[in-house]
């Protein structure tokens, strides 16, 4: 019940991220999700696409360093409260995050919250005791076709 | 135990080495001022006359020597004895120019195989071991030079030359070799070998002497742990005669000058000034016993330290460190000297690769230091904050090792540019050698 996330270094230099983006286009990777962390002198993007082990083989084929890592998506109910609730049921129970971003599904017309954690497993089990199932990839896939 | 091949000699009191040193240069400079005219000239130019030289204190009256003085005289332009005294030469790579060619005489090849014979005591050889040299035979002094001082020791020599890996293992295993010389690269690769093939249990190595090569503490260590042996240091020049100018002993802090053929000095690579003790310097050596080429303040180009503490082994003679760089390489950023080789080894210390760069700025007066380092698989990870921190540690490694702040720059595989495959380390953007005689210290292409 994870979806797998790409990480990808890039140079802190202007246009990294948009010579990064055109190898997906250039490619028809289709991107479901992408947040973008920076230092002073690097950043890392981490993206979600339909096809993560093919686009994988092409980062590498352009010379990017990158990796591949599982993280828990979870569809947001569209009711007030239901982030903080979310994020609650985490804290609580002593899951903490590393970082988080998130994305929507249009055709699903919904919006999903995407978590990394350093215990999947223990996040997946308090989360489900809750009433809340993460997504796995397939899932994920089901809502943009 | 510690072996000696001379103890009389490498645990002479210092009175008695300052002696040797002060005889034997005092003939020496007389020899070649006889003989060489070239040294003559050098000499005359400076005003200084063989009766002014009374020993080692005198020593930085004499004119220093460069490989470019070698090769200009090459090949019989430094040469202090009859040819027909001589029994042998060899020579350098020439892979930075003219070929260098030094000449022995008999004597000369006696105490060189004596030095090698120190060194392979210190490492633990006796008779009774088995010697196996792959490093190369021919005009490269590595071959010939431990071979030598395989013979002297009395220990069962396997003359292998380097290469055919298959016949190097079968002779180690069927042979029982248990002292190993050869390059460190070349012992890494055999570690290697040995390791897949599985056949660690069935060599009975216990030490091995890797020169020749700048190598690095990591390898000692990773070569010491895949061949289960000790990794000992040897240093030497073909100029001043081969391998075993100096060498590590158990200790493996530094490397014994033989200070009865050899007297080293370090000077300031820039003003040519002494340097004491204990402080980096470039590489200063006199051999004082060579008879066919005897070279007078021969200037390595290798930047090292000279420590005078006594040694754990009970030698006595005073101990370089491993060379830590070219003194062509070196920079000055901040007032303080800095070396490539000493990024280099921190990066890879650090687990970083050891294709880097290193940019230097100057905003009015003061320096910047950048340290661009390629980003790797390992060194990667999805975490900000994990890849920001082992950056951390290696400006703190930088710091530590250079006693200066660089900037670290993390940049994308393969962006570092190389020229003719071998990347260009340094880029230095202050424009301090504008009048220097040298273009090639800036470069305007980096700009
Ligand atoms: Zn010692």
């Amino acid at each position: 019940m994870t979806v797998k996330q790409i990480s990808v270094f890039l140079e802190n230099r202007p246009g990294a991220l948009a010579e990064f983006t055109k190898i997906l286009e250039k490619s028809n990777i289709d991107l479901r999700a992408l947040s973008l962390a920076e230092s002073e002198d690097f950043g890392i993007v981490r993206v979600i696409v339909d096809n993560p082990f093919d686009t994988i083989q092409i980062l590498k084929d352009e010379g990017y360093v990158c990796s591949i890592t599982k993280v828990i998506a979870v569809e947001i109910e569209d009711k007030p409260g239901a982030l903080v609730n979310m994020l609650n049921i985490l804290g609580d129970n002593k899951v903490n995050l590393e970082y988080s971003y998130a994305f929507l599904a249009k055709k699903a017309n919904s919006a999903f919250m995407v978590f990394r954690v350093a215990d999947n497993d223990k996040a997946i089990r308090v989360l489900t005791e809750n009433g809340i199932r993460p997504i796995c990839h397939e899932d994920m896939e089901q809502l943009f076709k | 135990m510690e072996h000696y091949f001379d103890p009389k000699v490498e645990c002479a009191s210092r009175e008695q080495i300052t002696a040797w040193q002060n005889e034997r240069l005092v003939r020496q400079v007389e020899r070649v001022y006889n003989n060489v005219p070239y040294y003559k000239k050098k000499m005359d130019e400076l005003g200084v006359r063989p009766e002014h030289i009374h020993g080692i204190e005198d020593l930085h009256l004499l004119p220093t020597l460069s490989k470019d003085d070698l090769r200009d005289q090459y090949p019989y332009g430094l040469m202090a004895a009859p040819l027909s005294d001589c029994v042998r030469i060899h020579s350098t790579s020439g892979t930075t120019g003219r070929r260098v060619v030094a000449f022995y005489t008999q004597n000369d090849v006696d105490l060189w195989e004596e030095c090698c014979a120190r060194a392979l005591a210190a490492a633990g050889a006796t008779k009774d071991d088995v010697v196996q040299v792959c490093y190369g035979y021919g005009l490269f002094t590595g071959g010939a030079g431990l071979h030598g001082g395989s013979h002297k020791l009395g220990s069962l020599t396997l003359p292998m030359s380097s290469g055919n890996t298959d016949r190097q293992l079968q002779f180690m295993t069927d042979l029982g070799t248990t002292i190993l010389c050869c390059t460190p690269s070349y012992a890494a690769y055999l570690s290697e070998s040995v390791n897949e093939r599985g056949l660690k249990n069935r060599i009975k190595l216990k030490a091995g002497i890797f020169g020749a090569e700048a190598w690095t503490e990591e390898m000692r260590r990773d070569i010491e742990k895949g061949l289960g042996i000790k990794a000992y240091d040897i240093y030497g020049l073909t100029e001043i005669s081969g391998p075993g100018v100096a060498y590590e002993c158990s200790a493996q802090n530094g490397m014994h000058v033989n200070e009865d053929h050899f007297i080293v000095e370090t000077i300031n690579p820039k003003t040519g000034e002494p340097v004491p003790h204990g402080q980096k310097g470039e590489l200063v050596f006199t051999s004082i016993t060579k008879e066919a080429f005897p070279l007078i303040r021969y200037r390595t180009k290798d930047i090292g330290i000279l420590y005078d503490e006594p040694c754990s082994c009970g030698r006595t003679h005073v101990r370089m460190s491993k060379p830590m760089g070219r003194s062509d390489d070196m920079l000055i950023v901040k007032g303080v000297n800095v070396f490539p080789s000493q990024i280099e080894t921190v990066l890879m210390n650090c687990g970083y690769p050891a294709n880097y760069q290193i940019i230097v700025t100057r905003t009015g007066s003061s320096d910047r230091i950048e340290v661009q380092v390629e980003m790797t698989p390992e060194m990667f990870s999805d975490s900000l904050s994990e890849v920001a921190g082992r950056e951390k540690q290696l400006v703190s490694a930088l710091k530590a090792m250079l006693g200066i702040y660089c900037v670290v720059k993390l940049v994308a595989p393969k962006s570092i540019t190389r020229s003719e495959g071998k990347a260009k380390r340094v880029i230095d953007k202050r424009n301090l050698y504008v009048n220097s005689a040298d273009p090639a210290s800036t470069d305007p292409a980096a700009n």
